[in-house]
């Protein structure tokens, strides 16, 4: 209960943000920070693995993109052709699809939006398994290789396959329909309600995380970031609680995606870019590491700015530089530096020494 | 597969091995010398590219060459004494970031420095078309040159960390820090070295592929992600590792064509590398025990 | 801590929400969403110089109708997701009386609907023809079609008796489309694509998949569609391994860097594309001749060092388009669009545009030319 309080400053702020945006005939914000909610779900989860379990990713834009790509497929590759095939009708049995017709007047026959994004999200889950459980064991900058070249392969497949649209990438799909009158989509009609799904995703994320970390995981968690040797000496199983905060940022990761996707109606492969998941590390970096909250703002302020273009041809530049200043006058991220910091109280991030990436 | 085909495929392997073995390079001698790997490493290739060409309608090729490489090293040089000298024990996560940084200014610069123009300098022998036909295959005398260079690189950073005392210091101060300084040497100076030595590597490196590659602003990126990519396979701060894994990237990449679709070559190259390194987790040629000593 | 954070976030927001844009008066405001940086810059980046060039041009001589353009260039770095966040702005809050752009066929499509729905008309500056076929009422294209580039190259190897051809296309939506129509239209003129390749547009070498086609023998032609420097890497490998094999080109290869690049690899290729490069030697009374040097002209004095290319030229056509519609339709974006579809006979870079509802491009084959590459100059096919 003390911790859900302690969200409702957020949760008020969100409301006065959305009160002063429609107030004052500025909504078409709301647009821009909704999309920036949702890279921030990405980065928060990103930041449990990095802050709290230590262990870098530069792949995390992989499984957004698992996410994004597989629920954009399987809602909009029409089945009409082979909707007499055994698997196609079975589908159809369970409910899994839904007939329409496209912008044109054709026969549609595709997969719900529900089924598609439960089936993408599992997916990426279970590649997080298969990937992590090796690509855990490695350290340092081979860990930060291994998961960059995890996010290339997602790129390059994304790029040279005909089923995801190659370099178009996939436009036309549709809304996502969450619950009846709750419908993920980006018109103008829908912005309001839309800011408010991708806050209460968002919040609800952070909810968990927040719990996640006071428990006995984010101990064991800590435990392994401060030492894996003395955390295997004290019969914390390291290999698991890595592995199982890698298997949730990912989740987090492709959850992102899917939502994001049904906002804008589509996606394109610079979602999965190496560029993307650097991005998405910096603002954690930025963030403080271990600062779900300062994480969560970064994440949301950046891509905000960036999502308007206010930096124009500039956006990588002004990005870089952001970058480069905080990591050399505020390494702890740029609240720790306005926050004075309380003594005695320990925080991962701020010990520096001995810090495995 | 004819003979001729698996030696054309051969030397198109060395090719693409070759560039990538250089800037793997470059990543190791600052690798060596601080535990950093700098992330703007590709940058250096793509000023020493670009400054060459523009000084080309003002000095004739081997002096503008010159000139590009004497302008990186000092450019290299600022990057450190600006941005990392002053640092105290910075964490590897931190450097990371900041070379991430580093590299995107870089590179944001250029385009609005050069624009978004590709450019090159002009082959050193011949010209587009010339060929020279080596066991039946046909390969451009630049590709010869790329080789030459990387080859005398090698050769020339083996000596120059073995039998130089400058050289011995370097690995001195990678080696324990705190002895380096007891004996006298001053550690600062040395990373600062090491950065100007690789950003002259990578800036010759710019110089002798663009005539293969071409120059363009934002060629950096791609190539520091290859670079990485062999420098953990050869065993991070092994060069001769680097040229190893390099070539075998690149023949991996060249062979790859005659089974898979062209569009998947970076997946499936990179897929393999993954799986070496799952089971080698310190690289094809580094020793395990090395890659322990190099503890964060 | 925490409370301050929260507080944070609070001013943060209403921060962002202060920072409102200004306020114009009466001008009339033309979007433009280009990749002017990333990966697609040699394409976003004439585009940008060009439109920038031509407001100022336009406003010069006291605007359209006395109302002068403001010009908002967007750069989406050639992603998708951020095309689609500057439409929403161009269309709901600087209400844009138009778009010009994106500059690649992906990111057209993520907008093709937005566009439509805001009802704003899209001029984009992408090849593919999906953007306009099925037509949207909304959403006109300016290059040409591939199709009739593909006609083009297909006729010319029939005349020349080859009928086995290797396709090799670069990863961006122009090599993409290329390949398709490609495949689609090669039945129909008797030709069989033996060999077919996808590479990236940041390869630095293509020798492997070069020497993989070179070796298949019933190769006769190389056809090597793309749109991105790579192309001329291409070229120069094919030589390299000493094959002399007949190389056509797509109208990708419309900027005259890329046969510099490409160098005595380039000569003789042979490829479609729109007049704006052999201007010069048009005929004196070619309906498009005097526009396309004086685009040349104030493009390469107002860019020292920069040569105009094909590129620039589609976002040229779309401005002109624009202009021509605005002076029609004034600042209403309905007007506009009706004017935009009635256009007739109007003489631009990439050829003379004839719109109805049903042709949202305008363009039919006559808007190419084959040309040939001759001394490292464009210059009609075949060379004289």
């Amino acid at each position: 209960m003390k911790r859900l309080l302690a969200l409702l400053p957020l949760v008020l702020g969100v409301i006065l943000v959305q009160i002063l945006a429609t107030y004052t005939g500025k909504q078409f914000y709301l647009t821009q920070i909704t999309m920036a909610a949702y890279y921030s779900l990405l980065i928060i989860g990103l930041c449990v693995l990095m802050g709290y379990a230590g262990q870098i990713s530069l792949g995390h834009a992989g499984f957004f993109a698992i996410g994004g790509y597989l629920s954009a497929a399987l809602t909009t590759r029409n089945l009409v052709v082979i909707k007499s095939a055994g698997w196609v009708r079975l589908l159809d049995a369970c409910g899994f699809l839904q007939g329409g017709k496209d912008s044109y007047g054709g026969d549609l026959l595709v997969v719900t939006p529900w089924a598609s994004a439960i089936f993408a999200v599992l997916v990426a889950a279970l590649i997080a398994v298969v990937i992590g459980i090796p690509v855990l064991k490695l350290k340092g900058h081979y860990l930060a290789m291994a998961t960059l070249g995890f996010g290339i392969i997602i790129y390059r497949l994304a790029l040279a396959s005909p089923w995801l649209g190659q370099a178009d990438g996939i436009a036309g799909v549709p809304p996502f329909v969450v619950l009846p009158g709750l419908v993920v989509r980006g018109d103008a009609a829908d912005r309001v309600q839309n800011y408010y799904i991708a806050w209460g995703v968002l919040l609800l994320g952070l909810f968990l995380l927040l719990n996640l970390i006071q428990s006995r995981v984010g101990r064991a968690l800590r435990a392994i970031h401060g030492s894996e040797e003395a955390a295997d000496a004290m019969g914390v199983d390291i290999a698991r609680f890595k592995l199982q905060s890698f298997v949730l940022s990912a989740i987090f990761a492709a959850i992102a995606g899917v939502l994001l996707t049904h906002f804008n109606g589509g996606i394109g492969p610079s979602e999965a870019g190496v560029m993307k998941s650097v991005r998405f590390v910096a603002i954690v970096a930025v963030g403080g590491m271990a600062h779900l909250w300062g994480a969560l703002i970064m994440g949301v302020a950046l891509n905000f700015l960036s999502l308007r273009g206010v930096f124009g041809s500039y956006d990588d530049a002004v990005f870089g530089l952001i970058l480069i200043v905080i990591m050399l006058f505020a390494p702890n991220g740029i609240l720790n530096l306005l926050a004075s910091p309380k003594k005695g109280k320990v925080n991962p991030a701020q010990s520096e020494t001995r810090q495995e990436v | 597969m004819t003979a001729e085909l698996f030696v054309q495929y051969l030397f198109a392997g060395i090719t693409y091995g070759s560039i990538y073995a250089i800037v793997a390079i470059g990543f190791n001698i600052i690798y060596n010398t601080t535990g950093i790997i700098n992330f703007a490493q590709g940058e250096f290739v793509m000023l020493g590219g670009m400054i060459a060409i523009s000084l080309l309608p003002l000095l004739p090729l081997p002096l503008a060459i010159g000139v590009a490489v004497a302008v990186t090293m000092l450019i290299g040089a600022l990057m450190e004494m600006i941005f990392i000298r002053w640092l105290k024990n910075p964490s590897v996560l931190r450097m990371i970031i900041i070379t991430i940084g580093i590299s995107i200014l870089t590179r944001e610069a250029a385009i609005h420095i050069w624009g978004e123009n590709i450019r090159a300098l002009p082959y050193f022998v011949g010209n587009e078309i010339s060929t020279i036909s080596i066991l039946g295959a046909r390969i451009s005398p630049q590709v010869l040159w790329v080789v030459g260079v990387c080859g005398v690189m090698v050769v020339f950073l083996h000596l120059f960390f073995q039998a130089t005392s400058v050289g011995r210091e370097m690995r001195a101060c990678a080696a324990n820090r705190m002895a380096a300084i007891l004996c006298g040497i001053n550690p600062r100076n040395m990373v600062t070295l090491s950065f100007v030595l690789s950003a002259g590597m990578g800036a010759l490196a710019g110089c002798v592929m663009s005539p293969i590659t071409y120059s363009q602003y934002d060629m950096g990126t791609g190539l520091a992600i290859k670079g990485f990519t062999v420098a953990i396979l050869g065993g991070l701060g092994n060069s001769g590792g680097a040229v190893a894994a390099g070539l075998l990237l690149g023949a991996i990449e060249a062979f790859s064509v005659s089974v898979v679709p062209l569009a998947f070559k970076d997946a499936i190259s990179i897929a393999i590398l993954l799986l070496i390194l799952f089971v080698r987790p310190h690289g094809i040629f580094g020793s395990a025990e090395a890659a322990r000593l190099k503890t964060f | 801590m925490k409370k301050m954070m929260t507080k944070m976030a609070l001013g943060a927001m209403a921060l962002t929400l202060l920072a409102a844009p200004s306020v114009w008066a009466e001008n009339i405001k033309v979007g433009a969403i280009l990749a002017v940086t990333g990966p697609a810059s040699f394409l976003g980046g004439p585009e940008a110089r060009t439109l920038e060039m031509m407001t100022e041009t336009i406003n010069a001589k006291g605007g359209i109708n006395g109302n002068k353009i403001d010009l908002i260039i967007k750069d989406s770095a050639g992603s998708p997701e951020k095309a689609v966040s500057f439409a929403k702005q161009l269309i709901d809050e600087e209400k844009v009386l138009a778009i010009i752009g994106p500059s690649s066929s992906g990111e057209t499509m993520q907008i093709k609907q937005i566009a439509q729905d805001g009802k704003t008309p899209l001029l984009s500056c992408a090849a593919a023809e999906v953007i306009v076929n099925p037509v949207a009422s909304f959403v006109f294209k300016t290059p040409q079609k591939d199709s009739d580039a593909v006609k083009m190259i297909y006729n010319e190897l029939k005349t020349k008796g080859l009928a086995n051809v290797a396709v090799l296309a670069d990863n961006t939506g122009f090599g993409k489309a290329g390949a398709e129509q490609l495949a689609k239209i090669a039945p129909e003129f008797g030709i069989k694509i033996v060999e077919n390749e996808v590479y990236d547009t940041k390869d630095s070498d293509l020798t492997a998949p070069v020497a993989k086609i070179k070796a298949n023998k019933e190769v006769q032609a190389v056809i090597n569609w793309s749109v991105a420097p790579a192309q001329s890497i291409v070229l120069k490998n094919i030589r390299q391994t000493g094959w002399t094999v007949p190389v056509f080109q797509s109208h990708g290869f419309g900027n005259i860097k890329f046969a510099q690049a490409a160098g005595a690899a380039a000569e003789g290729v042979i490829f479609p594309a729109g007049r704006l490069l052999i201007a010069a030697d048009l005929p004196a009374d070619h309906p498009q001749k005097a526009l396309l040097l004086d685009y040349t002209k104030n493009y390469e004095s107002k860019y020292q060092g920069e040569l105009v290319s094909t590129f620039g030229g589609h976002a040229y056509d779309a401005m002109l388009m624009l202009e021509e519609a605005i002076k029609v339709g004034g600042n209403d974006r309905e007007k506009v669009r009706t004017a935009l579809e009635g256009l007739q006979k109007l003489p631009g870079t990439a050829g003379i545009f004839s719109m109805s509802a049903t042709d949202h491009n305008g363009l039919t084959i006559d808007a190419f030319q084959m040309m040939t590459v001759k001394n490292g100059k464009f210059v009609a096919y075949p060379a004289q």
